[in-house]
């Protein structure tokens, strides 16, 4: 009987501990919207989803002026698209050599490496966009005689690039690793090289897992703050220039927040509107990979 | 009878544990030849050794000699990529391409250049799918995804993936193993009709398949080829008393 009765409490506990992690996610995900919904109640949802101009400001008689989240949206994803850019081709590229051409040896001493570079604080990678890249862009930007701005898009996205490769690569080697060794060698058997199978066969037949991969390290650059921060600034422009400086949802929201202690004004209300967003659409990305992977295995599982 | 392929002491490695020792044999040409033998005896080793499947198995070592039409197929001037083209193989677990059944046959006429035209191309595919017998049942559908094949409809298209590059031999390691009886009956159908083109090695672990078949069978016994000969006598009045003992069932 007294085992019984431990055996009761043992999972009654963990029933707990399960339980809560959900509650909490669920309180989070409330919070999230109940502050929202009192920004959208100040502020219009169609003029902070669609207004042209950020610069948030509260008039003395309760008018609210400069809400148009447009430039935040755009500067996200044109520092996105840099860092895409580079971790697609990059990222894709070190999958495929460490999982089709390393030897095993090479495998085991860059797989770590890389992992190792995962761990590294993005702070750090805010520092090299900031001291070291920032300075090289302007030498190559005054070589052709073009203008940069000192804060730009382009050094934001090429470190974020950098940041995220580390996850991309090790999540795209993961990719090609899986695939049946049947597949390799129903190809080598027919007389295909090494490329042509990975072009033709490998790459195809992972495709939706590389797609994936794609999705989640988006998702994950997205939401990155501190390499924005010190590398691409605050400046709101409305541009698809990349070598402006722009700013992102993320950067703002810290902008919003910081200094305040009231979460009473439009203002600071802005922040739980954008994080809404951004919740959104990091959620949105993360269940279309899922589902990238679920249907895959449908198919080939 | 000219042999098409012709192995002179060959031995195997996989790292230092030797997996066959000094195996000869000869391969008639238009013959199918099944290997039979316990299960880990080498005989897909030796299959592999046939179109250098081995090289990409990082530790793997041969020495000894594979002649294909008198050409060594290991000597060091010997293109890989080449030979596969005139020794095909079929696997064990059919393994289509993700990718449409017209493409899985046309892969191999794509990778190699072997056609002028796409109706030249479309000419190859469905020759291919005919020859393999599976032209009837998938005309209508050819761009649908080659995964949603039955099994044994799986196992066809990869003979005729095989066949589309117009090889010489057609190497094939179990290719019934994971087919139903109605669908095995097939494919050793398809085998007897293929043998007059080309020249056929089989793995089996079916011994009425093999009887059925082979004109030839070699019986292998932990890395050794015990004996070999032509199939009815073979199974008949075996030589050795290992090969009684394996096909009249006392283990396996
Ligand atoms: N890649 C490899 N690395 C090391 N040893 C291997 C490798 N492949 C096969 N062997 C070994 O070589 C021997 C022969 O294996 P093989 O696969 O040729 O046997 P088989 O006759 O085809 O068996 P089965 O009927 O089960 O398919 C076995 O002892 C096996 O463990
Ligand atoms: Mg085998």
């Amino acid at each position: 009987m007294r085992f019984l009765w431990v055996e009761r409490c043992v999972r009654l506990f963990f029933l707990l501990c399960a339980f809560g992690s959900v509650a909490v996610t669920i309180g989070i995900v409330a919070s999230l919207i109940g502050e929202a919904l009192r920004f959208f109640s100040r502020v219009s949802p169609i003029d902070f989803l669609f207004g042209l101009t950020w610069a948030p400001y509260t008039l003395p008689t309760g008018e609210v002026s400069g809400f148009g989240a447009i430039p935040l949206f755009t500067g996200t994803a044109l520092i996105t698209l840099v860092a895409m850019a580079v971790a697609i081709p990059c990222g894709t590229m070190i999958a495929v050599y460490l999982s089709e051409y390393a030897t095993s040896s090479v495998r085991q001493i860059f797989k770590p490496l890389l992992e190792t570079l995962a761990g590294i604080p993005t702070l750090v990678y805010g520092f090299f966009a900031a001291t070291t890249l920032a300075p090289i862009l302007r030498e190559i930007a005054g070589f052709f005689q073009i203008s940069i701005a000192s804060e730009s898009a382009l050094n934001a996205g090429l470190v974020m690039g950098i940041m995220i490769l580390p996850y991309m690569s090790s999540l795209c080697e993961d990719a090609l690793h899986r695939l049946p060794t049947s597949l390799r060698e129903g190809s080598m058997g027919l007389g295909a090289t090494s490329s042509e199978t990975i072009v033709r066969v490998l790459l195809p037949a992972a495709f939706p897992n590389l797609m994936a991969a794609f999705l989640l390290s988006l998702s994950r650059a997205i939401g990155e703050t501190m390499i924005v921060v010190m590398a691409a600034g605050l400046a709101a422009n409305l541009t698809f220039n990349p070598l402006e400086a722009v700013t992102t949802v993320t950067v703002q929201i810290v902008n919003l927040l910081t200094g305040e202690q009231e979460f009473d004004n439009a203002k600071t209300l802005a922040a739980f509107g954008l994080g809404f967003v951004l919740f959104i659409l990091t959620l949105f990305l993360n269940i279309l990979a899922l589902y990238g992977i679920k249907r895959y295995k449908r198919i080939y599982g | 009878m000219t042999l098409k392929i012709n192995v002179n002491h060959l031995n195997l490695f996989y790292g230092n544990k030797q997996a066959l020792f000094d195996v000869s044999l000869g391969f008639p040409e238009f013959q199918t030849t099944a290997l039979i033998g316990p299960s880990g005896c080498g005989k897909s080793s030796f299959l592999r050794c046939l179109n250098r499947m081995n090289d990409i198995i990082p530790n793997a070592h041969v020495d000894g000699q594979v002649l294909l039409d008198d050409k060594d197929i290991y000597a060091p001037s010997v293109d890989v990529v080449e030979l596969r083209t005139h020794v095909g193989m079929v696997f064990q677990k059919p393994n289509p391409f993700p990718r449409s059944i017209y493409e899985n046959v046309a892969y191999g006429p794509r990778i190699h250049s072997l056609f002028k035209s796409k109706a030249d191309l479309d000419q190859i595919v469905e020759k291919s799918l005919v020859r393999a017998g599976l032209w009837e049942e998938v005309k209508d559908r050819l761009y649908q995804p080659a995964t949603r094949l039955s099994g044994g409809q799986q196992q066809r298209l990869c003979i005729a993936r095989a066949i589309a590059v117009n090889p010489e031999v057609i190497l094939m390691d179990e290719p019934c193993s994971a087919l139903d009886p109605i669908a095995t009956a097939k494919v050793e159908e398809l085998i007897d009709e293929l043998r007059e083109r080309f020249t056929i090695v089989i793995v089996t672990h079916n011994l009425q398949q093999a009887a059925r078949v082979s004109q030839q069978t070699a019986f292998f016994h932990s890395g050794y080829l015990v004996e070999a000969g032509e199939t009815g006598a073979l199974f008949t009045i075996p030589q050795d008393a290992r090969t009684q003992g394996y096909i009249t069932g006392r283990y396996g």
